[in-house]
């Protein structure tokens, strides 16, 4: 086994740690992305629904406004992204530069995606369904919480599942401003060093992350869809 | 109960401006069960909903149990919606929640407690005849049972009236006479006040007391149903009333029949229609005991509305034009309508202008 390493893997072997740390810092900056992304997505979503033409706090000036933000940011490229809001990452962050400061970004290119796709999975919920809440009383806030999200739990799961799968892929850009991370050991280590086999087990270890989330994202869309 | 006072929809879009209800006023007394009947398209489902303002009137005036909805302030205008529960052609259950949570959605806010919340529930599905289904999810449910499941919740908030948007309408006819059997028994126990918005006259016929006709955002004609139904005065209401006792079907099939190709002088093809006590006196014998006209009866139908009974019958009437004329003035003494059918060869045309 040990030989078989060395004979395929020799830089592999050589950087275990480095491996493990670029692990660390890829799960570090989707875990903590995804936690904000998703408290301003789902908000973001919400409105964008709501506020739309026949929604149930229909209004016109916030939803063109929205509408707009979100496709003027989904517009920029992500590796563009990381150097354009560089003084709001040093504003928030105190650096440019690293893993804490690669959050940033990330949540940047990630939230109009992630409020995009918020929208849809609502928008699936049924308007009758809508309506009869409306005609039993319930205020907009209790819709919101007690039809829209509850109704569109599945979807908005699945909808997660997607913006995570996003998300890993985004993280393998911030390398670019020093972020480390997944991306960076493939192309900083394995690209330019001309050590393949790390490219190989960078790429590896970023599917079975990427299965796993999609395995897990499945496994709740089926448990909460009735 | 609920007063609608010239009431007008108007959907306005860039270019066009869609009038759906036009200076609509009715009045729904307590425990009534009135129909609301149009094709579609003619605005009834619009003006239902001006009932709970869930479609704001562009002008007139709703009101409920004597209280005006359209000044109310939303927080209150929530308050009297509970009042008034609805139901859908398509159910508008929620799919995430199981039977027993659908009918729990609107009490949550409201000051009972959980075990009283879920004694209420029960006693809910008991009154649906759906107890046993508690723990299932929409999903596993038949149309009618989804219907039933929709009427507890639109009870929920022991309301007084209930709103019915073509709630039948996606059901089976089987499944249609059961939920209006459900129905008609929750206006009696509950003393509920019940409108029926659909396109079938079938269903206004089965359970309600009063009706209204709507064409193009108008009401064209309302009444009590038995009167509705005897005297339409709208050519619509009688083309409903025709596919609801199917005796336009049974005129076509009677008038094609090759015997009535030779009819003689004497003879003449008639449709009559009689209300009430006039059913029960021996017409027939009676018009050949007095003037010697013998009736030849083709079809007959008699429908029981509002415990009324009404017959209808196509006949052949023979015996001389004087006595007939004599016979038929004895009919309109009686209450009972005549119409004679022009027929030549095989041209039908149901003469629209009673004759008598």
């Amino acid at each position: 086994m040990s030989t078989f390493l060395e004979t395929y893997f020799p830089n592999v072997i050589d950087i275990q740690g480095e491996i493990v740390e670029s692990i660390w810092e890829a799960l570090y900056m989707v875990v903590v992305t995804a936690l904000v992304a998703s408290v301003f997505g789902i908000l973001l979503g919400i409105t964008l629904v709501v506020t739309e033409e026949g929604g149930i706090l229909e209004n016109r000036r916030i939803y063109n406004f929205l509408e707009r933000a979100v496709n003027v940011f989904r517009s920029v490229p992500f590796i563009i992204m990381l150097a354009l809001i560089a003084p709001l990452t040093r504003l928030i962050v105190g650096t440019s530069i690293g893993t804490t400061a690669a959050i940033v970004p990330l949540v940047v290119g990630t939230v109009p995606f992630y409020s995009r796709q918020i929208q849809n999975a609502l928008l699936e919920v049924d308007e009758g369904v809508i309506e009869a809440a409306e005609s039993m009383g319930s205020s907009p806030i209790e819709i919101i919480f007690r039809v829209y999200l509850k109704e569109g739990l599945p979807s908005i799961i699945r909808v997660s599942s997607v913006t995570i799968v996003n998300l890993i892929g985004l993280t393998t850009m911030a390398g670019a401003i020093g972020g480390g991370g997944l991306g960076n050991l493939a192309i900083a280590r394995g690209y330019n060093r001309n050590q393949t086999d790390v490219t190989l087990v960078a790429t590896g270890i970023i599917l079975i992350i990427v299965f796993v989330s999609q395995f897990i994202g499945n496994h709740f869309v089926k448990k909460t869809s009735h | 109960m609920i007063e609608l006072k010239n009431i007008e929809v108007t959907f306005e879009s860039e270019e066009t401006s869609v009038q759906a209800v036009k200076d609509v006023s009715l009045s729904v007394g307590k425990g009534d069960i009135y129909g609301i009947v149009g094709y579609s398209g003619a605005g009834k489902s619009t003006l239902v909903r001006t009932i709970n303002l869930l479609q704001r009137p562009t002008a007139g005036e709703v009101f409920v149990n004597g209280q005006n909805l359209s000044v109310l302030s939303p927080n209150k205008l929530r308050n009297e919606r509970k009042k008034i529960g609805m139901i859908f052609q398509h159910f508008n259950l929620m799919r995430q929640r199981t039977v027993a949570g659908n009918v729990a959605y609107p009490l949550r806010g409201t000051d009972l407690s959980k075990e009283e919340v879920n004694a209420k529930v029960e006693e809910l599905l008991q009154l649906v005849g759906l107890a046993d289904k508690k723990e299932a999810y929409p999903s596993q449910l038949s149309g009618g049972q989804k219907q039933r499941v929709a009427i507890a919740r639109a009870l929920a908030n022991d309301p007084e009236v209930l709103l019915c948007d073509e709630a039948t309408s996606s059901l089976d006819p089987k499944t249609t006479s059961s939920i209006l059997e459900l129905l008609k028994n929750l206006n009696k126990k509950l003393a509920l006040t019940i409108v029926i918005i659909t396109h079938e006259m079938e269903v206004v016929k089965e359970i309600c007391n009063k009706v209204a006709v709507m064409e193009d955002g108008e009401v064209v004609e309302q009444g009590d149903l038995v009167s509705v139904f005897t005297a339409p005065k709208e050519s619509l209401t009688q083309e409903f009333i025709h596919t609801a006792t199917h005796i336009d079907q049974a005129a076509e099939k009677v008038l094609n029949h090759p015997t009535l190709l030779n009819l003689s002088k004497d003879d003449v093809l008639a449709s009559i229609t009689y209300v009430g006590e006039t059913t029960s006196s021996p017409l027939v014998a009676s018009l050949y005991a007095r003037f010697g006209i013998t009736t030849n009866i083709l079809y007959g139908n008699v429908e029981i509305l509002q415990n009324t009974p009404i017959g209808n019958l196509i006949v052949i009437f023979s015996g001389s034009i004087e006595r007939r004329e004599e016979a038929m003035a004895y009919l309109k003494a009686n209450h009972v309508t005549v119409k004679i059918i022009e027929h030549q060869q095989e041209v039908i045309a149901l003469n629209e202008e009673e004759i008598i």
